[in-house]
């Protein structure tokens, strides 16, 4: 039976079937990003042998490991990037993709995130931003919304959330857009262009975690969350207008910098180059 | 009156964190330890603790902020495990060095490659050398008392070293048993107010902790807190008998069970204890002579009972939930240490089991058993066995 529904799934032969059906509850938003990525290389026809794909830990650091059929590096929580960067510099032919949550991402782990856009290595990252931190049973994170409660917040939240797609596209990375799971088309297309814009690029997903943020903040369906995203969506156009009081409780959608600069990598091997050359110690086999 | 309830020992360490009165906690979580702070956030918000919770980012960020609070001159708690210990690493050693009676709840877990949420002890036995001293609880009674017992023996003036409560994954900290919640008025009583007279904040009289030790002050600093955690022994030995007086439950450093007359001793810790006391209780029904000891304190080692201990058996058989590679678990090494100049001492068996979360059953049990056996007969025998193996995966 179960079988059948995965064989009617186009997407399947991206998916390590013998790992599914997968843990994220029903109605995580997990899997519309799953499906993006899987739609994203599809359309783009990357072989999934080019592409090394790092999670944190999390759910949202589940949705490529075990999953998604290609070399996968789960890690620790918060330092996916920074394995990334590693992992960039190590094979610069791969396409090197981080799939990971808000918690692990811009919480524990925010430097990183913040220092590999300003280097602007190209590295692409994927962040589902569920607004809590999901695995460990819903506390309060950076990024959830003023007012919401939580089980470390029981009764509201007081600090304001971290702008995650704004502090990004300031520190430096090439391309960053933020769109939410009720933006499947779009989403699709952002990562495409993420996955081919050299340097780095962030898309920011905001996910619905129905279990441990709607359950408490009067969304326990998916699709409540979902029309709320929809209801709150803001296109930056249109949030240009708008005052920081307006903003309040809104999702500004759209694509936040898309531009060139130089990429972390190849200036370090245009350097090596440099050195060589003026030591003269360029020889027959000096690729790096 | 003290009240007799039923909860987790995440429960307790969290009504331990109460009853203590921290103004300060900063925490972050982390499975299995997160209720923890999950309800002592309740405790906060309902107004039945008055504290600053601080949720911070990360568990470098809760210790941080601990040390922080702690070199102000306050009380303060935290609660982490596996990953979350490690990443506080490098601030363990500054809250020892400095000097800061700071309490640590961890729910004892195994720590990653591959990424493992049970238990085991490597967490807080990789913290051994952070000069933190370490109690380790058999259930969810002894996490709470041990967590005020903590508070009171770190702060005492001949101590003032930080210290860790350590409760077993899941075994413990996720499973509902019985507790005695101790009154208030006699906690209040039993720990008194924290008044540092080393860790402070007042600008009237200004203070540098934590500054630069050049090499001619260094050794010295560092040797304090060796004497510190040689201090510890008689206080906390002080601290448990007027734990008793007040509270009627009594606690040894290395707690026995039928070792009277016994050849082998099995020696364990945490709630693995219970375990083995039972296979004790099944064995002496079959008339072999064995028994159990339980380390309540790991550090300060507790030389002088493990000594004491060494003449009752032939043989000791270690049981742990750790390794130390290439040497086989951390208990071997100072078992090793404490007894090694002595002229007679029993043969020592090493049992490394129960990693990562794997039941330790009496089949388990058994096979120590067997090996322990041989080295009672004089018979050729490993040093350091690893238990329970599935050779089939390997
Ligand atoms: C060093 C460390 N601290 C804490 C944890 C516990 N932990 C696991 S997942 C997680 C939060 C995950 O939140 P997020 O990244 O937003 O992912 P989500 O589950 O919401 O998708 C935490 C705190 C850990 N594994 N390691
Ligand atoms: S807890 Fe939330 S984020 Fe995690 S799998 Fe369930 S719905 Fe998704
Ligand atoms: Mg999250």
């Amino acid at each position: 039976m179960a079988k059948e529904i995965y064989s009617r799934y186009p997407m399947v032969k991206y998916l390590r079937k013998e790992a599914l059906p997968t843990a994220l509850c029903p109605g995580c938003g997990g899997g519309t990003v799953l499906n993006a990525f899987a739609n994203a290389v599809d359309q783009l026809r990357i072989d999934p042998k080019d592409l090394v794909v790092v999670s944190g830990i999390g759910c949202s650091a589940w949705i490529a490991s075990p999953y998604f059929l290609a070399d996968t590096l789960h890690t620790t929580h918060g330092r996916a990037i920074a394995f990334a960067t590693g992992v960039k510099v190590g094979l610069p032919d791969k396409k090197v993709v981080v799939i990971s949550g808000d918690g692990d991402l811009a919480s524990i782990g925010g430097n990183h995130l913040i220092h590999a856009a300003r280097r602007n290595i190209d590295i692409t990252v994927i962040l589902v931003n569920n607004m809590i931190y999901g695995m460990t049973g819903g506390q309060v994170a950076p990024t959830t919304p003023f007012g919401a409660k939580t089980t470390t917040s029981p009764y509201r939240n007081i600090e304001h959330p971290l702008q995650i797609s704004e502090t990004v596209a300031a520190a430096g990375a090439s391309y960053v857009a933020r769109w939410t799971t009720a933006h499947v088309y779009q989403l699709i297309e952002s990562i495409k262009k993420a996955l081919q814009v050299k340097g780095f690029s962030l898309v920011e997903v905001v996910s619905q975690c129905p279990v441990q943020f709607g359950r408490r903040n009067r969304m326990k369906e998916p699709a409540e969350m979902l029309r709320w995203f929809l209801k709150n969506s803001v296109p930056i156009s249109k949030a240009k207008k708008m005052s920081p009081e307006e903003l309040e409780g809104k999702f500004v959608i759209g694509e936040f910098v898309n531009r060139e600069r130089p990429e972390f990598v190849s200036e370090l091997n245009k350097l090596i180059d440099e050195v060589q050359e003026h030591f003269g110690l360029k020889g027959e086999d000096d690729g790096v | 009156m003290p009240i007799r309830t039923v909860m987790k020992a995440n429960e307790a360490a969290a009504w331990a964190a109460k009853l203590a009165k921290p103004k300060v906690i900063a925490a972050f979580p982390i499975t299995p330890s997160t209720l923890v702070p999950e309800k002592i956030s309740e405790f906060v918000a309902d107004g039945e603790l008055d504290a600053e919770f601080i949720k911070v980012e990360s568990e470098h960020s809760a210790i941080s902020a601990c040390v922080g609070a702690s070199a102000a001159g306050v009380r303060t708690f935290t609660a982490t495990a596996s990953q979350g210990l490690a990443l506080m690493h490098e601030i363990l050693f500054i809250a020892a060095g400095m000097r800061l009676p700071i309490v640590i709840a961890v729910g004892n877990r195994a720590l990653s490659a591959p990424i493992n949420i049970w238990n085991d002890w490597q967490d807080t036995i990789s913290e051994r050398d952070t000069g933190w001293l370490q109690f380790y609880a058999e259930n969810n009674q002894e996490a709470l008392d041990l967590i005020l017992i903590a508070f009171k023996v770190a702060e005492d003036e001949r101590v003032l070293l930080p210290a860790m409560v350590g409760f077993d994954a899941f075994i413990l900290t996720h499973t509902v048993e019985p507790v005695e919640i101790p009154d208030q008025e006699v906690v209040d009583e039993f720990l008194g107010e924290y008044e540092p007279k080393h860790a402070y904040l007042d600008p009237a009289r200004p203070i540098t902790q934590g500054a630069l030790g050049f090499p001619a002050h260094y050794m010295e600093a560092r040797y304090t807190v060796w004497e510190a955690n040689e201090n510890a022994k008689k206080v906390i030995d002080e601290v448990f008998a007027e734990f008793e007086k007040k509270f009627g439950r009594k606690y040894q450093k290395v707690e026995e069970y039928r070792t009277e007359d016994a050849e082998v001793i099995f020696v364990t810790m945490g709630s693995l204890a219970g375990t083995v006391k039972e296979y004790v209780d099944h064995l002496r029904e079959q008339g072999l002579k064995v028994g159990v000891a339980k380390l309540t304190v790991y550090r300060p080692f507790p030389t002088e009972e493990v000594r004491e201990l060494a003449k009752k058996a032939k043989v000791l058989a270690l049981l742990e939930k750790n390794v130390t590679f290439s040497v086989g678990g951390a208990l071997f090494q100072d078992f090793s240490r404490a007894l090694v100049n002595l002229d007679e001492r029993p043969k020592i068996v090493d049992f490394i089991l129960g990693l990562g979360g794997r039941d330790v059953t009496f089949k388990d049990l058994d096979e120590a058993l067997a090996i322990a056996q041989r080295a009672l007969n004089g018979e050729e025998f490993d040093e350091v066995n690893w238990i329970g193996l599935r050779k089939e995966i390997l």
